[in-house]
């Protein structure tokens, strides 16, 4: 039997020495709604734990430069409490709301529900479409990484040994922007995304869309940015035509597999509808912004 | 032994209750939302140690060795079982099958299949004991489909066995070579070809359902002790005690005075927990480490290890005349069992039609075996599968014929002492007044709302009764312990209180029902369908009246009076007339504290095979919305209702009426095991076995119809099944209105749905 180890060191540079000294399997963790879970049901069996709640800079919301920057171990709850943040990321806001049940949200946290590396985790597709970016902390120091390129697969991410997520950038929202997510799942809530869609967009003056970013969830091994769909939508009013374009290049993305939660073909079909949706929602946000 | 109330039941439809009727809180309401009540998993024993079980990674395979010895030698392993650490009981045989179904013999049946079990000091060292546990097996060819089961190539899980029931010229089944058929069942009434030759007009469908999850949130638990005079104490969560003490007497070969099973209070059975599967393991842990063992499943063991309800094949055929009038009815039925029998499975030819008074019936049913675990109970076993089919042909005739739905299932209704075909005569039932209540509901005059569909279905159960013993006890103070023998499954204590209240006349708080262990009281049948407050209510009225009569004999002593000048009522005894003489009355508490001076104890038993259970019927009112690009179903309003006969505790009957259509919901739309290729279950918990939660269901509307069944002493009929029987049918008539094709196939998925959706856009 290995014999479970358990830290909750104050700062980061001590959970980053604990984490590169770890002999077997060691996990972070800041709520545990994956990582307790995951034990309970025998899937791994690691050495270490180190709980990174007591990392007072990896909780909370503040300003920077404009932007938010999000502690990697902020609950669900505290985003969703924060208002400035959620006038400002509706969007995100979407996402977060669906992970579990309130009780599950006021445990999970932000970097967890990326770093849990699930090609459904519903936080993920509008952290993208927002552009936001990871803080990556280890023990060669600090890097700041696009959130699209920390997932690698289901259960994989991009850090390196011993390295964590202390927080995540939110970049200054310009005028006339508006972003929403949207997943499909056969029950209303405490469920899982057959298929998600998150839209960020901006537009001008005139009602043109300057610049929009689409991300997909839960049909390919990763949340997926889908450049083209955004590019479909810049430049246009946001009209039917682009919105078809936007349908078209958003399926054309997307790489489900069958499985228990849904067909191929099922998953393909739902991301395109939930594109058009996620469009509306989210131009009715940007037109409402001052 | 025979009892006045089996003959008269004492019902008078004009007694003035004040008890029956009301919804008190009941006696578990407190401690289950304080979460203070005691689970079997929060029963603790001194030195109690952990099992674990080990299950067979194989859905079919032949067990060749099994090598526990590194795993006894791990430190803090106190036991390890395998199928040679029980009675080898013959294959084929009830306990033989049994005794193979907790832990494999020969061979593995089904994934999950468990192999060997340790106990442990904790529950890690028993988890690194199983992974010590070697088994060599050879894989054999596995089936899980039951009309692939059927096929002559199909892989045969025994090779004992052969079809009983076999009638020359059925071409599905021959009882001269092995077969995975268990049974044939056929049963009928009239001359259904010239019925169908009377018809306008016959419809012709197949429908497929899966199998069903009873969605009990408490998982098997158990602890299990053995003393050194061999006799055994179980602690455990059931909805049958006795059964299991009679059933574990059989497979382990102990007198059944010597097994002593408690009941804790019941995180949900549904039928679920009327069959045991952790109890035997525990209990020869127990004897072989001669501590006390706690076995607790984990969701996932309890989705690979226990049984749903049947999954089911069917083909059914109904033809009508032009005047609303069924001229005959036919149905093909295929019931798939896991490894052995056991599906109750000619409950669904019994009850399909049973409602109708149908004139010329033919049904033929089949009970396949299926490397899945053994199917268990589920209200109304089997029935609801088979509704799904005959309601949907019985809307979709309506619709030709051009009838009210309602008054469709009207033209045909069985009434009062109507003949089923199971060759049964009903005496009072309320299936006219169901349908009229819910022709009158405001539901159903209400305009089904725009973009909208609706369904109306219909549903029979038996309802029953059984053997039954309990006793009661009067406290020197007046008060009254009701110990009975029956499960608790869904707030039955507070209900027998009442109408033992209301019989004695005292205040229902000043009655306590207790759930005894199988040493305290005779045998008591499993608590399951519908039968248990009836049966209870029955049985405890006549100990009411035994105890009502022995108080009257002494007050008629304290008196010094003949007994008939003493009577009863409203909980005191008076004298009968000005003519016996002038006494205070004597209440239930004045006499009771006499014990001393008197007869002493003031007590009653009663056991009897009670009998006279009225049966239920039941009507679904359904409107959903569908969401045509997703195939996403939601149901926007739901209406149930049913025959109660009495409701005792009426918010009792209502919450049953609502947690069968939820229920039925799940059933419907999205509950489903995946097996894959491997027979492997790929969603065991509940992120992927999708039951319904609180938001995708509206509030269900409830209309409770009162038509007294007359052998009750307060005219109630069970009230457990009917809600769930007519549900998955009222939705996928509501889903075939609103889009135009009625689905065959559960569940109704977004998937299925949207194929469905897109395929009748092809055929347009």
């Amino acid at each position: 039997m290995t014999d479970l180890r358990y830290e909750a060191p104050g700062s980061l540079s001590a959970a980053v020495a604990l984490l590169s000294d770890a002999k077997g399997l060691a996990r972070v963790m800041a709520g545990g709604t994956d990582v307790i879970v995951q034990m309970e049901m025998d899937l791994i069996e690691p050495e270490l734990i180190v709980d990174i709640k007591k990392i007072p800079e990896l909780r909370g919301v503040s300003p920077e430069d404009g932007g938010f920057r999000v502690g990697a171990a902020t609950t669900g709850m505290q985003l969703c409490d924060h208002a400035a943040f959620a006038a400002a990321w509706p969007g995100v806001i979407d996402g977060v709301k669906l992970i579990g049940s309130i009780q599950v949200k006021g445990r999970a946290s932000m970097g967890g529900n990326l770093c849990n590396a699930s090609p459904g985790a519903d936080s993920v597709p509008p952290m993208i479409a927002a552009g936001a970016v990871a803080r990556v902390v280890g023990p060669d120091g600090v890097r700041d990484v696009p959130v699209e390129q920390i997932p690698t697969g289901p259960g994989k991410t991009s850090l390196a040994r011993g390295e964590i997520i202390s927080s995540f950038f939110f970049p200054p929202r310009a005028k006339g922007s508006g972003d929403a997510y949207m997943r499909f799942t056969p029950r209303t809530e405490m469920d899982i995304a057959v298929t998600g869609v998150a839209i960020n967009l901006t537009l001008d003056a005139s009602g043109l869309c300057t610049a929009a970013r689409v991300a997909i969830g839960a049909v390919a091994p990763t949340a997926l940015l889908v450049r083209e769909a955004g590019e479909a939508l810049v430049g246009t009013k946001v009209d039917d035509a682009a919105i078809e374009k936007l349908v078209a290049a958003v399926r054309a993305a997307c790489r489900p597999i069958d499985d228990k939660r849904g067909t191929k073909a099922f998953r393909i079909e739902v991301t395109g509808v939930l594109a058009r949706r996620v469009a509306l929602a989210a131009l009715e946000r940007a037109r409402a912004t001052p | 032994m025979a009892h006045d109330i089996l003959e008269n039941s004492g019902f008078a439809a004009d007694r003035k209750l004040n008890i029956v009727g009301t919804s008190p809180i009941k006696h578990d309401g407190w401690d289950k939302v304080t979460g203070a009540a005691k689970f079997s998993s929060d029963i603790i024993q001194p030195g109690m140690l952990v099992g674990k079980l080990l299950r067979s990674p194989h859905p079919h395979a032949v067990i060749k060795s099994i090598d526990t010895s590194e795993a006894e030698k791990l430190p803090g392993v106190k036991a390890v079982v395998t199928g040679a650490d029980f009675p080898r009981i013959k294959e084929g045989t009830p306990y033989g099958d049994m005794t193979r179904m907790v832990m494999a013999q020969e061979k593995v049946y089904h994934e999950g299949h468990p192999v060997a079990a340790v106990a442990a000091t904790s529950e890690s060292i028993a988890k690194r004991a199983l992974k010590l546990i070697k088994v060599e097996y050879e894989a054999l060819p596995h089936v899980i489909d039951p009309v692939a089961a059927m096929q002559p190539d199909a892989p045969i899980l025994h090779s004992y066995m052969r079809t009983k029931g076999v009638k020359p010229g059925d071409p599905k089944v021959s009882a001269d070579r092995p077969s995975n058929v268990v049974e044939r069942y056929e049963l009928g009434v009239g001359d259904v070809d010239a019925g169908f030759r009377e018809a306008d007009v016959i419809i012709e469908r197949s429908f497929d359902t899966k199998p069903m999850h009873q969605g009990y949130i408490e998982p098997q638990s158990c602890v299990a002790s053995c003393s050194e005079e061999g006799e055994i104490e179980l602690w455990c969560c059931t909805q049958a005690p006795f059964v299991y003490r009679d059933r574990l007497s059989e497979i382990l070969k102990v007198d059944g005075s010597k097994i002593k099973v408690q009941q804790s209070e019941l995180g949900g059975g549904f039928g679920g927990k009327t069959a045991f599967y952790a109890e035997p393991v525990a209990i020869q842990l127990a004897r072989k480490a001669r501590r006390p063992v706690k076995i607790t499943f984990t969701r996932s063991e309890v989705f690979r290890g226990t049984g749903p309800v049947s999954g089911t094949h069917s083909r059914i055929k109904i033809g009508c005349r032009k005047d609303g009038v069924i001229t005959a009815a036919e149905a093909e039925l295929v019931f798939q069992t896991g490894p052995y029998s056991g599906s109750a499975f000619t409950n669904a030819p019994q009850a399909m039609f049973t409602r109708y008074d149908l004139k010329n019936v033919r049904t033929v049913s089949y009970e396949v075996v299926s490397n899945r675990p053994k199917v268990a109970s589920f209200r109304a076993p089997c029935v609801p599968q088979v509704v799904f089919g005959v309601e949907g042909i019985i809307s979709e005739l309506a619709d030709r014929i051009g009838m009210d739905q309602i008054d469709f299932r009207r033209k045909n209704a069985m009434a009062d002492g109507a003949r089923t075909i199971y060759a049964e005569t009903f005496g009072k039932i309320g299936f006219i007044e169901t349908l009229e209540a819910a022709k009158a509901c405001d539901h159903y005059r209400s305009p089904v709302p725009k973009g909208q569909g609706r369904g109306i279905s219909t549903g029979f159960w038996f309802n029953r009764g059984g053997e039954t013993s309990s006793t009661l006890n009067v406290a020197p103070d007046g008060s009254v312990t009701i110990t009975i023998g029956t499960a608790d499954v869904a707030g039955s204590r507070i209900s027998i209180s009442m109408m033992v209240a209301e019989e004695l006349g005292i205040p229902v708080d000043k009655v306590r029902a207790v759930l005894a262990d199988t040493h305290q009281l005779g045998f008591n049948r499993v608590t399951a369908g519908s039968r248990t407050t009836f049966s209870q209510g029955v049985v405890l009225v006549d100990c009411a009246r035994k105890v009502i009569k022995e108080m009257a004999g002494r007050a008629a002593r304290i008196w010094n009076v003949p007994e008939e000048g003493v009577e009863f009522s409203n909980g005191s005894f008076r004298p009968a007339g000005a003519n016996v003489g002038e006494f205070q009355p004597l209440t239930i508490a004045d006499i009771a504290k006499k014990t001393t001076s008197t007869e002493g104890a003031i007590a009653a038993r009663s056991d009897m095979n009670v009998t006279g259970a009225g049966p239920g019927f039941g009507c679904h009112i359904v409107d959903v919305a569908v969401d045509e690009e997703t195939g996403a179903v939601e149901i926007k309003r739901y209406t149930v209702v049913e025959d109660a006969g009495k409701a005792i505790h009426p918010l009792q009957v209502e919450g049953q009426f609502q947690g069968g259509a939820v229920q039925g919901i799940g059933w419907a739309l999205n509950e489903e095991y995946i097996f894959g290729e491997d027979g492997k279950m790929q969603n065991p918990g509940f992120l992927d076995y999708r039951m319904p939660v609180a938001s995708d269901v509206p509030n269900i509307d409830t209309v409770i119809v009162e038509v007294p069944n007359p052998k009750h002493p307060f005219g109630l009929r069970g009230v457990g099944e009917v809600p769930v029987v007519p549900t998955m049918a009222a939705i996928a008539n509501a889903i075939g209105d609103c889009i135009g094709v009625r689905p065959q196939s559960l569940p109704m998925s977004p998937p299925r749905l949207l194929q469905l959706i897109k395929e009748r856009g092809a055929a347009k």
